[in-house]
């Protein structure tokens, strides 16, 4: 078991207010985590420290033993073009919106030094179909898609690569139910595929179900309960997981 | 005898935070064991807590108390106090659970719904697929809904689905939570068929068996979970 992600006594303080409260956490290769809790919990804020996009008060985290948060603005980009994938909860933050749906595909290949067009365009192309969307799209600005052909299109951007690691924020957030179970579905179905390890941050416990294998319930920045997907939503110790799980309408 | 599953002093109370903190104490000191090729029928009035044991058997429930040991990879695993990640390998390759309702996962077909854990736990995929395949035959689903999600079956056609990807595996113990309850005279004949074979290969079987029928052509003994008092 590779312990790929590791991360020890994160506090930061936004003002008075604790966005992280020593929280611990890793990932090793091939697991899936999820993150849930309400808005301002502290989970979005968590997910950009690991990923190096904030810095901490206190703490460490380590990618494959490195010192993440002690980088270099370049090291960390080239982790994070070579090791790791981020995909948004807006696509339009993860997208090149002036740029084709192919070309937002290949741009992250020639980011890794494929230089052949033909073959650039026809892994584009691939990576389209997978996502389900028609090739016939190849050409055209991911302004004219829908959000969740937005949001598959950031998902195919990011996995491109064949990253080590996914940092997902709210994938399926603000889109229809309808989208959100096939973006699900096709989520669950590369990660199984690809062996891929996924952080993801959610407040959907139907979709924390579906992909973690392991659980972190987040509550004003402390990690109160974490295991077993399963075990943490059926047998939730914590009063706030409790009042998490319960506040669950059945459809 | 091999025992491939045993429990000591388990013990499970549920505290209900958002009803004032009030305790449910549901199992007391349970003391179970079970052999390679027995199985093991749970009986109690209902309310007992036998699901709630199942559950805990699998990792589903946390234990209060106690041990779960479970024969796994050559030595016994407390799934009480496992990590996370040594539960889910046990669920892999050690253990597997047949539950009363099956969890559909949209969009994916049945045949790779039954075909997954036997992928999991190492299968070739085609191999896997042409089991599931004959396990879904075997229990009377037509060949045609094979490639369909389960979704829109019916409660008796998603048991057998349920009932396919349990057997699937091979698991050296499996756990039945009321296994024929949705089911008629013929394709209750079927299951029987199946637990007399995975006992046969050496499987370590628990079950809830509501049907007295089924409970006598395929238990070697009953274990009575007793009812607690409430505490609250």
């Amino acid at each position: 078991m590779t312990l790929l992600l590791e991360a020890k006594g994160l506090d930061l303080k936004f003002g008075a207010i604790a966005a992280l409260d020593d929280v611990a956490l890793d990932v090793t290769a091939g697991e899936v985590v999820a993150i849930v809790g309400e808005s301002g919990s502290g989970k979005t804020t968590l997910l950009r420290v690991l990923a190096g996009q904030m810095a901490p008060d206190a703490g460490a985290v380590h990618y494959l033993g490195r010192d993440v948060l002690g980088m270099t603005e370049a090291e960390r980009r080239r982790l994070m073009r070579m090791d790791w994938g981020f995909v948004h909860q807006n696509p339009r933050d993860g997208l090149r919106m002036g740029v084709s749906a192919g070309g937002n595909v290949g741009e992250r290949l020639m980011a890794l030094g494929a230089r052949h067009y033909g073959n650039i365009r026809d892994e584009a192309k691939a990576w389209l179909q997978r996502v389900e969307i028609d090739a016939g799209r190849i050409d055209d600005l991911p302004r004219h898609f829908s959000g969740g052909m937005q949001q598959r299109l950031q998902i195919a951007r990011t996995l491109v690569t064949r990253p080590k690691l996914v940092f997902m924020d709210e994938p399926t957030g603000g889109l229809d139910v309808s989208v959100q179970a096939r973006l699900l579905d096709l989520i669950r179905a590369l990660v199984r595929e690809l062996g891929l390890s996924v952080l993801i941050v959610t407040h959907d416990i139907a979709a924390a179900r579906l992909l973690a294998d392991r659980i972190l319930v987040m509550r004003r920045g402390q990690v109160v309960e974490q295991g077993l997907t399963d075990r943490v939503l059926d047998d939730p110790q914590h009063p706030y997981t409790q009042l998490l799980v319960s506040s669950v309408l059945a459809a | 005898m091999n025992i491939l599953l045993r429990t000591e002093g388990l013990a499970k109370t549920f505290t209900l935070h958002l009803q004032g903190g009030t305790c449910i104490p549901v199992l007391g000191r349970v003391d179970l064991a079970v052999s390679a090729g027995e199985c093991v029928a749970l009986s109690g009035p209902s309310g007992a807590g036998k699901s709630t044991l199942m559950r805990c058997l699998y990792g589903n429930y946390g234990a209060g108390a106690g041990r779960i040991l479970l024969a796994h990879r050559g030595a016994e695993l407390d799934l009480a106090s496992a990590d996370p990640r040594a539960v889910i390998e046990a669920r892999r390759e050690s253990i597997g659970y047949v539950s009363q309702f099956l969890r559909v996962i949209p969009r994916v077909s049945t045949r790779d719904i039954v075909a997954e854990p036997m992928v999991a736990r190492g299968m070739a995929r085609e191999d896997a697929l042409s089991r599931a395949s004959a396990l879904l035959d075997r229990l009377n689903l037509p060949e045609r809904l094979h490639g369909l999600p389960p979704a829109t079956f019916s409660g008796g056609e998603q048991q057998r689905v349920n009932l396919a990807r349990g057997f699937g595996p091979r698991s050296p113990v499996l756990l039945l939570d009321e296994p024929t309850a949705s089911l008629d005279a013929g394709n209750r004949a079927i299951v029987i068929g199946l637990i007399h074979e995975a006992k046969q290969a050496g499987t370590a079987i628990v079950g809830i068996f509501h049907d007295a029928e089924v409970r006598e052509a395929v238990a070697d003994r009953v274990f009575t979970v007793e009812p607690m008092q409430d505490a609250a």
